[in-house]
């Protein structure tokens, strides 16, 4: 009987390395996931995502490095001996057996007597247990992913791992499936692993979030600490939208240095800072600026003699594009909730915003990074 | 606008109504072909099936004797038990060996993969009889099968694997198979590999992902290639002719005797007839056990 001896324990991944050929898809990364933690592995098309996956589970043999599994080292051990289930981007149910027959394959294979009733357990966790009699070609794209989904979940794996798994849905389909993911995390309460290139759902559904870039770790952290403090131009850009603006450090204030930025002069924290001199790059949020009318910002950092060249409308807030001196363009979002008249296209306007939300990242960096493919996704 | 409109509509209708004849008009050689070179002789089968002698050798007419079914049967039912054994055990190991081929072949041969496909089709190059012949030399009394075996001491000068009911079976055997691995080699290659991984993920190793997985999957390939062997191999006559002797005889020999060597048409005709409906009746009855619709 292949058992796999089902232990908790942390995720850890060191050092790990996937060459295929000349190409390096996942170059040395180190990870820990604690146990019982939702996990997001966020990046663009062909960053490496689905080759660490495929590490983890055991399908793809590491070039270098270990995988750890509480201290069991798992590295080489055949897929059907790991604690790990995988919830695959295309389902791969197994066409020629029945959905009942499909969730219950991992459990007759380990020889577990309550097939029955934990295979009904699982298809009621995923509100199905009325297709135990179909095949899976008699299912809508939606169910197939919620079976697959089932056909894992049933094993109580150590480590659950989900490449994409919503990458085939619908939008509306997409979101609720997102809610009844996180629901069946909590209510289960296994490790999760979600693979993805969608920066909202890793948003809303991870506890930490590792961005992933040309087969490195960019930044690992939570949601809100990616957002608002993101340690490369990268990772500002993948994640939500920035205002990334080329400056230098010319002097300090108190907590606050100083930095020009094309004429104005603007401040940050040193806090936010750190390990920081000369050229710098300065990101601030769109939705952290303030648009005032000319001679009106009074407090904070100001950037006067704009002019809104855009002006894009949709529903909650105001996209706009304010040009400033320097050849500098600046994104705004305005939340419509001050009942104001919006501006309008060549208008005169100021910026302003709290020194507070200023974040600053080394100026090595191509000031573009990552944004450029958030667009063409 | 409008103009534009009824365009599109006529150019419906007229597509609509050629559309419905296309069917027929693909259907049509090939309808003529079937009744051409199928439905008239199986006919004439009938019709000669029943007729008697005539006043002249080899002129033969329609007396409705319909014992010559039974006489016929009953005269070659060593043939007939003898066709079908054989064919059997020539589509069982048709299958043992071409399972591990065409699965290598879809799974394990990377970049040979053509290369090896072009082999297993490589002897329909050669003339069937041609190839049966090879397979007397090759098993014959100064073969290289007897040479070796004898030099292992396996055999002495008096054995002999030709001219033996394992030398029919094994010409079988060969001359099949690569009936066999195409279909399955098609239905294995079909398979998506990621739902072999999922089997191991799933705590299959790779046995269990065999059987429980590959295997069934395999399954519409098997049934097509054990019946595209068994069907052809049940009428077989020339390795029986070629590699047996007189007491390996399958029914397609005597059928050929019935032919040229006597001239009993009408026996000829019913034995043919006999052995048609009897392949039919099996194939219907395997078809039915081991066949699944949503498998094909
Ligand atoms: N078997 C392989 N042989 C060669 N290169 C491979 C192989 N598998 C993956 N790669 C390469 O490794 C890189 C990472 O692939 P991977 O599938 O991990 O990307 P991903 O992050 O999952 O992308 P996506 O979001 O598009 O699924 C890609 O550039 C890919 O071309
Ligand atoms: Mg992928």
């Amino acid at each position: 009987m292949a058992e796999k001896s089902i232990q908790e324990g942390d995720l850890h991944l060191e050092n790990l390395t996937k060459s295929f050929g000349e190409f390096t898809a996942v170059n040395s990364i180190n990870l820990t996931i604690p146990v019982g933690s939702f996990f997001a592995l966020l990046g663009p098309s062909g960053c490496g995502k689905t080759t660490t996956l495929r590490m983890i589970a055991g399908l793809e043999e590491p070039t270098s490095g270990r995988i750890l599994i509480g201290d069991q080292d798992i590295t080489y051990a055949r897929p059907y001996r790991r604690p790990v289930n995988t919830v695959f981007q295309n389902y791969a149910l197994f066409p020629h057996l029945t959905i009942f027959e499909n969730v219950a394959f991992g459990l007759r294979r380990r020889g577990i007597k309550e097939v029955k009733t934990e295979v009904e357990r699982v298809l009621k966790l995923v509100e199905l247990p009325q297709m135990a009699g179909r095949k899976p070609n008699q299912l809508s794209g939606g169910q197939q992913q919620r079976i697959a989904l089932a056909r894992a979940v049933v094993n109580n794996p150590a480590l659950l791992l989900l490449d994409e798994p919503l990458g085939a849905l619908d939008l509306k389909l997409r979101k609720q499936m997102q809610i009844e993911l996180k629901r069946i995390q909590i209510e289960v309460g296994l490790t999760f692993v979600h693979v993805t290139h969608d920066q909202e759902e890793a948003m809303t559904m991870a506890d930490t979030i590792a961005v992933m870039n040309e087969g490195r770790i960019e930044q690992m952290g939570t949601p809100s600490e990616l957002y608002d403090n993101p340690k490369t131009a990268f990772v500002a850009n993948f994640l939500g939208q920035s205002n990334l603006i080329r400056g230098t450090i010319v002097g300090i204030d108190g907590d606050y240095r100083v930095v020009d930025l094309a004429g104005s002069k603007i401040k940050l924290p040193v806090s936010r800072s750190e390990n920081l001199s000369g050229n710098i790059l300065v990101g601030v949020r769109p939705e952290k600026l303030r648009l005032h009318k000319k001679g009106e910002a009074k407090s904070g950092n100001i950037f006067t003699n704009g002019k809104v060249i855009d002006v894009s409308y949709i529903g909650v807030s105001t996209q706009y594009q304010v040009e400033l001196p320097g050849q500098l363009t600046l994104m705004v979002f305005e939340q419509n909730d001050d009942g104001l008249e919006p501006a309008r296209k060549g208008d005169e306007v100021e910026i302003s915003f709290e020194p507070n939300f200023t974040f600053a990242l080394s100026g090595d960096q191509d000031i573009d990074a990552g944004s450029e493919l958030e667009i063409t996704e | 606008m409008a103009y534009v409109a009824n365009a599109v509509g006529h150019n419906k209708k007229t597509s609509a109504r050629r559309g419905r004849w296309t069917p027929y008009l693909l259907l049509m050689p090939g309808m003529f072909w079937l009744i051409t070179f199928f439905l008239l002789p199986i006919i004439k089968l009938f019709d000669k099936a029943t007729q008697s002698p005539g006043d002249n050798i080899g002129q033969f007419v329609q007396t409705w004797s319909f014992s010559n079914y039974w006489d016929s049967f009953w005269g070659a039912k060593a043939q007939f038990g003898r066709s079908f054994l054989f064919s059997f055990l020539a589509t069982l190991l048709a299958l043992l060996i071409s399972y591990p081929l065409a699965y290598a072949i879809a799974f394990k041969s990377g970049k040979w993969k053509n290369t090896l496909l072009v082999l297993v089709v490589a002897p329909f190059y050669t003339s069937f009889i041609l190839r049966t012949i090879a397979w007397e030399q090759i098993l014959g009394n100064q073969g290289p099968v007897l040479g070796i075996l004898r030099t292992l001491h396996l055999a002495n000068s008096n054995t002999h694997i030709t001219a033996s009911s394992f030398a029919v079976v094994a010409g079988l055997t060969y001359n099949f198979l690569p009936f066999m691995t195409l279909p399955l080699y098609a239905s294995l290659e079909r398979i998506d590999p990621r739902v072999l991984e999922a089997s191991g993920d799933l705590y299959a190793n790779s046995w269990k992902t065999f059987f429980r997985v590959t295997f069934p999957l395999s399954s519409p390939g098997v049934l097509a290639g054990t019946l595209l062997t068994f069907i052809p191999a049940a009428g077989d006559y020339i390795n029986a002719d070629i590699l047996g002797n007189p007491g390996t005889k399958m029914i397609g020999n005597v059928i050929d005797a019935h032919f040229f060597q006597t001239t009993d048409y009408p026996g000829a005709a019913a034995l043919s007839i006999i052995l048609m409906l009897t392949i039919l009746i099996l194939v219907l009855l395997y078809i039915r056990r081991f066949g699944t619709e949503e498998l094909v």
